[in-house]
């Protein structure tokens, strides 16, 4: 299909729409962004150098790149399983359980901490259980890894299941009928035709997870150097007047987003080819 | 190596899709499941190819119980109605699929793969096009591909659905002869699913047509066509005109004259026969249905007319070019006199 191209906006009120678009994103993502670089830099690289490599938020990155590759790992393949599922199955309550997929989107990321809180907190349950048997997650990596798992659990599944549900099973029916084992047809045929939405889903995960707040604040317990994740550690070096760390702080984060974004054009222009052809086919 | 298909029942929660289906395929057969849409040839194709599974019935193959053998280990060769090929490989990567996904002791090494991918490519005529994904193919080409990854894991059966459903009109033609070609070089027992009876006739062995889940009628085409068993059959393979006649041993009483009658059992008295738009006569004078033209259209090597008689039934009859229809013109009054009679 050929799309026309959109031509130079040429009326007046095109052009004032356009100047409103761009000055609104120069104000709303722009200005934030060089704002955030320039009161990291305000002092000068040494002192920005210096709050990065002190050991609180080195601790922070770690802890932040761990939980991302604990969860996304686990979303990955929950996301498959799902859409494997909801479009390869017909089973009750289909529609309202495709409803849930999509609830962490939709809740407030605290609740999606406090429930974890009110399940394994001291007063939670399972909260005697927990503390009789010696077993922390709340306040320790295992609660930062479930808030963080339940805040991004729909990103792969939602890009997976419409593309599979567009492509159907004939090609899976097929490679059955050629004598397929089921481990062949989805290492050899379901997941190649699925490799880029995949990488996209895991792209938008990754960036989601490290980047969460609100869930993990509430169950981290903000323990400098044990609990803190990298937005984490932000805030708390912001609440004790130190912008110079948190801005520092907050680039690394913002630069984990750009990467993804470049990621994700990346991968969009070199395989606009192959994705439109998927959807021609 | 026949396959013996028994008693077959197929129902779908309370509707039933196949009802006793009963046929049999000898070795090298090219059989036809003829049918309108709902009527459970491509269900029966599915049973066929174990993606379903019967209620009741058996279906053998050379002697062995199919239906306990999965899709996987039943061997049989499907061309579905989409082609389905897979899109992220090229064309030889798509026919050597059923090859490589083979247990390691029953594998070909890969020197013989690639020798069967090129003889394939060579028998479906894309020897240049292996390197080439599915997207890069027109529509003749992917269905060829289709066949060509069916055939190549040497199939005991081969199983088309629609085949030809999804090409225009001059592919479909050219593509009908050249699988017969391939069927009649490769001997390999092959059932294929379509609607359109034409497509049938013309490349099938026998036929089995299909109405509602039930067998209707099977047999060569000739005999189809000559002997049809039902109203449904005869109408189903051609234009059908019907009026009332009485009929007696065979023969067909009008008002003023008659015609012979082909009927599968003995009927007779008052009867409502089927005529076919060539079994036709015309002349300006009675006796015979007073009809008007009311269309004239050169259909290829024919003559075709719409007729309308006084109380509004129509007509469709077939001539020569060079007859006593070519000099009619629309609004003439004819009479029209069927030579043969079909009566059910």
């Amino acid at each position: 299909m050929k799309v026309r191209a959109p031509e130079a906006p040429k009326s007046f009120p095109a052009l004032v729409l356009l100047a409103f678009a761009v000055l609104w994103m120069a104000l709303v993502i722009l200005l934030p962004l060089v704002n955030v670089l320039a009161e990291a830099f305000k002092q000068g690289v040494q002192p920005y150098l210096s709050s990065i490599v002190q050991p609180d938020a080195l601790s922070a990155i770690r802890l932040t790149l761990l939980v991302a590759g604990i969860a996304v790992p686990l979303n990955a393949v929950f996301g498959i399983a799902a859409a494997w599922c909801f479009t390869r199955f017909d089973f009750p309550l289909k529609g309202l359980l495709l409803s849930i997929l999509d609830l962490p989107f939709t809740i407030s990321p605290v609740i999606s901490g406090i429930v974890w809180v009110l399940l394994f907190g001291a007063h939670g349950w399972f909260g005697a259980f927990l503390q009789a048997h010696d077993i922390k997650i709340i306040y320790a990596l295992p609660g930062l890894v479930i808030a963080t798992i339940l805040v991004t659990l729909p990103f792969v599944a939602r890009e997976l299941i419409p593309l599979m549900q567009d492509q159907g099973t004939d090609e899976e029916v097929a490679a059955v009928t050629l004598g397929a084992s089921g481990w062949d047809v989805f290492f050899r045929v379901t997941l190649p035709n699925i490799k880029w939405a995949l990488t996209y889903g895991v792209l938008l995960c990754t960036a989601r997870a490290m980047g969460e707040f609100g869930a993990v604040s509430v169950v981290s317990g903000h323990i400098r150097g044990l609990t803190n994740t990298l937005p984490l550690h932000i805030e708390v070096l912001y609440n004790e007047y130190d912008s110079v760390g948190a801005f520092a702080a907050a680039t690394l984060l913002a630069g984990l987003a750009l990467v993804t974004l470049v990621l994700k054009s990346l991968l969009e222009w070199r395989f606009a080819d192959e994705l439109a052809a998927h959807r021609r086919h | 190596m026949s396959l013996v298909v028994n008693n077959i029942t197929k129902c779908f929660s309370d509707f039933a899709a196949l009802n006793d289906v009963s046929f049999q395929a000898e070795p090298g057969e090219f059989l036809a499941l003829l049918g309108p849409s709902g009527s459970g040839k491509t269900t029966l194709l599915r049973l066929l190819a174990g993606l379903d599974q019967p209620d009741t019935g058996t279906v053998e193959f050379d002697g062995a119980d199919y239906l306990k053998l999965s899709a996987r280990d039943r061997r049989i060769g499907m061309v579905f109605q989409s082609y389905a090929l897979f899109r992220h490989m090229t064309v030889a990567q798509n026919i050597a699929f059923g090859l490589n996904v083979r247990p390691a002791k029953d594998r070909p090494s890969k020197a013989e793969i690639a020798a069967t991918v090129q003889r394939l490519l060579k028998l479906i005529q894309l020897e240049d096009l292996g390197k080439r994904y599915p997207s890069q193919l027109s529509g003749g080409q992917r269905q060829r591909v289709a066949l060509a990854r069916a055939l190549a894991i040497s199939p005991r059966i081969l199983l088309l659905d629609e085949p030809f459903g999804a090409l225009d009109a001059l592919v479909r033609k050219d593509l009908r002869r050249w699988l017969r070609k391939i069927h009649d070089e490769t001997g390999v027992t092959t059932i294929f699913v379509t609607h359109d009876q034409e497509e049938a006739l013309d490349l099938a062995d026998r036929v089995v047509v299909l109405k509602d889940g039930k067998i209707e009628q099977i047999g060569k085409p000739l005999e189809l066509y000559r002997h049809p068993q039902s109203a449904f059959v005869f109408e189903f393979l051609g234009t059908s005109n019907e009026v009332p006649a009485t009929v007696t041993d065979g023969v067909a009483s009008f008002d003023g004259f008659t015609a012979p009658a082909v009927s599968p059992k003995a009927l007779s008295g008052a009867q409502t026969v089927r005529f076919r738009p060539f079994d036709a006569q015309l002349s300006p004078t009675g006796p015979g249905f007073e009809a008007k033209v009311l269309s004239l259209l050169p259909a290829g090597s024919s003559l075709r007319l719409e007729l309308q008689t006084p109380d509004g039934k129509v007509f469709e009859t077939q001539h020569a070019h060079e007859s006593e229809a070519s000099d009619l013109k629309l609004g003439d009054t004819v009479f029209v006199r069927p030579s043969k009679v079909y009566v059910f």
